[in-house]
């Protein structure tokens, strides 16, 4: 299988590079007008169907992997370091991204898939297609040469072949590890594709906005993953790591966010060319950096460059990817001073208070958030290599500056979609200000009236106070959106006589990008709200012998007992606890089949030491309610009086950060679905009368 | 006057409220230093199995407070033993400073920038506005507005 691995990959490598090459030329012939023997368009598309024909050996070369999993095939020095005979079945795939190599061939593959899709829908727009597909099949080259000549996943093991492996990294045990990787990998790599299409538009002098269109799709697919990646993320660090936390400005993290960033405003001034035809510059260099920016992530990852919890992925191929982004950001720029008076924009903004500047704002802000991440992760290297002194940037220096940024960007959420497009009249904003900004004051009010305060222990404390604005802004952000919804839903009553949610329900339908978007600000808001309660959290800790008992906020944890098992994979340990509020046990449902019950809540805190590693584990137990998360973590024992010790946190509000993720995918998802077609209708409109918005856009009347 | 003044004499009554526990310095500081094992996470969040460091550095960081040391004499000797990268964030002197002025430095620029940008461009589209729309009765023009006002298709 070893050989198969290795021969399909460099299959899939000759064809990428097939793809490249003779697309090239290709499309250097149909752009001169020059005749050959075999036509440009022929051979632009033999290079796309090598195109499909390098997907399906890039395929192969991922299931020749998989199967050497779980054939156990040790002599493959990968599977010989990343897996081991008792692994679970769902561990083995998640093995595929777990070392370095894998992770480079789940990334060709699925380059080579969205590559697939894109080549077979390439009726679209032939010309444009196939720019993007030659420019794809460029990176696939890349990434295929890594992956044959600097990083082979079919490497053998040297020496004796070994029994067994040595296991999974016991960090990715962990059912959010099959899929968050898979997640942020789909997301990483499906920038590559607007990026392709931004890059093929510009060299081809693609005339309007079409390509815009055609990418939408990809870019807002591709930044769902991405979101979903990241939160699947926290997830993991908040239930795996154990240490209460969900989010550490890890330079990893960082790495994933940044992109994130730059994407998200991608598809916010992308509007205003489709739109306005205006920030054509600015959008073609804000894919150009989303994708520079994920190769960075990776080489932030693979270089060593910076310290990270992600350490296990270091290794060599740093090198590479700098030469990569280097190629990569002097054809960008090569471009963009070729065809660069192809994108000048046809309008200018005309007032700075518009929903044209609004979008220029949250921009800018959404660059600077980018720049201050990128900033701070990078300033250790910086900062030894001009003083020689190597500093700390952690979260501290991330809470006092990236909190307060990310809170204008929270309030611009609010205020963009209030604007009025070109200028606003002093009436238009007294007009749509007055309820969130009254919303504003009465939650800074109820915030001190229940408690939050920007102080702690009689000292000012930034972490609640940013808390208060944050929940005040959050209020107000709210109010402004809903009001959006029933603003339009109230025409739609009036005019239609349906209720005020089916109204609701047929506006954002009418629209669902515009509605749908406004979905993905609450979502955020929402978000924003969880991550405010981190400003209240508190634990205690414990060594807690047989009735012990240790109080957190409401809790009483009392310890019933320590228990030991086994299973082929690893050993645990785990702590009963039962948990009782004002005396009373407190309940919980469990699933026992396709039957639920309501039980009394005992928490079982557990740490596994994993057999082929020899790696110890911690598995968190976390009681979640709306108003916050009791999460309780096994730490071992006291070695001196064999005790477990047990350390438990309240965690405010984090399950709202989890719900914002929903509504988030959900507000995508509905942005994603096309409008309703506009019915048409005859409006008779008087001579000095001013027709109605709904009427305008052909909605019922 | 009377509601403005009510509605002052609560906000001041809500700001008196509560506050002052004891200080827990050794959470503060805890935060406020890494674990220097290599785990790059903060010493009050290192929690994995067998560190080598984050019970030693805990242990010092309690002996200092018993000592009655300060949380600057404290810092120092942490940073004095484990050099600079104990410290969770860079300092606030010498080209530590760097690093917290140039984010804010970066959005003044750009936003400073961005408005007169926009003024620039604001200035140069009245100007041809007025030329454009001079002869236009005032009320044609607020209506020819408000219909571009909503007739614009929202920000998505």
């Amino acid at each position: 299988m070893a050989a198969f691995g290795s021969f399909v990959l460099l299959l899939a490598l000759a064809l990428a590079a097939y793809n490249l090459l003779i697309g090239g030329m290709a499309l250097r012939l149909i752009a001169t007008g020059r005749s050959t023997a075999i036509s440009a368009e022929r051979l632009a598309d033999t290079a796309r169907r090598a195109g499909i024909a390098g997907f399906a050996a890039v395929t192969a070369a991922a299931f020749a992997l998989i199967w050497s999993v779980f054939a156990n095939d040790f002599s493959i020095a990968y599977i010989m370091e990343h897996s081991n005979r008792a692994l679970p079945g769902a561990y083995k795939f998640a093995a595929l991204w777990s070392g370095q190599e894998g992770s480079l061939l789940l990334w060709a593959w699925l380059l080579g898939t969205y590559g697939f899709v894109l080549r077979l829908t390439h009726k679209t727009d032939v010309k444009l297609y196939a720019y993007a597909g030659t420019i794809l099949a460029a990176i696939q080259v890349f990434f295929l040469s890594i992956l044959c000549f600097a990083a082979p996943p079919f490497a053998l093991t040297q020496g004796a072949i070994p029994e067994d492996g040595n296991g999974l990294n016991v960090l990715l045990q962990y059912p959010e590890m099959v899929i968050h990787p898979p997640m942020l990998y789909l997301g990483y790599v499906g920038f590559s594709v607007p990026f392709c299409f931004a890059l093929g538009a510009l060299m081809m002098r693609y005339p309007g906005e079409k390509w815009i269109r055609v990418t939408r799709i990809w870019t807002m697919v591709t930044w769902l993953f991405l979101t979903c990646g990241i939160f699947l993320g926290m997830h993991w660090a908040y239930a795996v790591l154990g240490w209460g936390g969900y989010w550490g400005w890890d330079p990893v993290e960082n790495a994933s966010f940044m992109p994130w960033l730059t994407g998200t405003a991608f598809l916010h001034s992308v509007m205003m060319q489709e739109k306005k035809g205006m920030m054509k510059s600015w959008n073609v260099w804000l894919i150009f950096a989303t994708f520079l920016l994920t190769l960075l992530g990776t080489l932030l990852t693979r270089a060593g460059l910076v310290s990270s919890v992600h350490a296990f992925a270091q290794s060599s191929i740093g090198t590479w990817f700098v030469i990569f982004m280097g190629i990569v950001l002097a054809v960008c720029i090569f471009t963009y001073i070729l065809q660069h008076s192809h994108l000048k924009s046809e309008h200018h903004l005309e007032s700075l208070v518009s929903r044209e500047s609004s979008f220029l704002f949250n921009n800018l802000v959404l660059l600077t958030a980018c720049f201050v991440i990128l900033w701070g992760t990078l300033f250790p290297v910086l900062s030894e290599y001009v003083v020689g002194n190597k500093v700390t940037v952690g979260a501290p220096w991330y809470n006092r500056v990236a909190v307060p940024i990310g809170i204008f960007l929270v309030l611009l959420t609010g205020v963009g979609p209030l604007l009025p497009w070109r200028a606003a009249s002093f009436k238009s904003i007294r007009r749509n200000f007055v309820l969130p900004v009254l919303v504003f004051w009465v939650a800074v009010i109820g915030c001190f009236a229940v408690g939050i305060r920007p102080w702690k222990d009689g000292e000012f404390d930034s972490g609640y106070f940013y808390a208060l604005v944050a929940f005040s802004v959050s209020a107000a952000v709210l109010t402004a959106i809903l009001s959006e919804f029933l603003r339009g839903a109230a025409v739609i009553t009036k005019q239609t006589g349906r209720n005020l949610f089916a109204a609701t329900w047929l506006l954002t339908r009418r629209n669902t990008r515009r509605y749908g978007g406004y979905i993905i600000h609450i979502g955020v808001v929402i978000v924003v709200i969880g991550l405010a309660g981190s400003a209240f959290n508190r634990n205690v800790e414990s060594e807690m012998a047989l009735h012990d008992k240790i109080n957190i906020g409401p809790y009483t944890l009392e310890s019933v007992g320590a228990t030991q098992d086994s299973n082929p994979n690893f050993n645990s340990e785990y702590a009963l606890l039962n948990v009782t509020s004002g005396g009373e046990p407190v309940k919980t449902l469990v699933r026992d089949g396709w039957q639920f019950h309501i039980v009394p809540l005992q928490m079982t805190p557990e740490k596994r030491f994993y057999l082929a590693s020899g790696q110890p584990q911690t598995m968190v137990a976390i009681h979640s309610v709306p108003s916050w998360d009791l999460y309780v973590v096994y730490e071992g024992t006291n070695p001196d009086t064999n005790q477990p010790i047990i350390k438990a946190f309240l965690n405010p509000l984090v399950g709202w950060i989890w719900a914002g993720l929903v509504v988030l995918v959900f507000g995508t998802v509905v942005a994603l679905v096309p409008s309703l077609s506009p019915a048409t209708a005859s409006v008779r409109v008087g001579a000095r009368s001013v027709p109605t918005e709904p009427a305008l856009k052909g909605g019922h009347s | 006057m009377k509601t403005a003044q009510a509605a002052l004499l609560a906000i001041a009554v809500c700001f008196s409220l509560g506050a002052a526990e004891p200080a827990s310095r050794f959470n503060d500081l805890n935060h406020r230093l890494m674990c220097t094992c290599g785990c790059a996470e903060i010493l009050g969040e290192c929690n994995h199995v067998g560190c080598p460091n984050s019970t030693g550095e805990l242990d010092e960081l309690r002996a200092g407070i018993a000592a009655n040391q300060s949380d600057q004499q404290i810092l120092d000797s942490f940073v004095a033993k484990y050099g600079a990268v104990v410290l969770a964030a860079p300092t606030t002197h010498g080209f530590d400073l760097v690093a917290w002025i140039a984010p804010f430095a970066v959005f003044a620029a750009a936003m400073l920038g961005t408005i007169l940008l926009v003024r620039r461009w604001s200035i140069g589209k009245t100007v041809a506005a007025e030329a454009d729309t001079s002869t236009m009765d005032p009320a044609e023009r607020e209506r020819r507005d408000q219909i571009r006002r909503e007739t614009g298709d929202g920000g998505f």
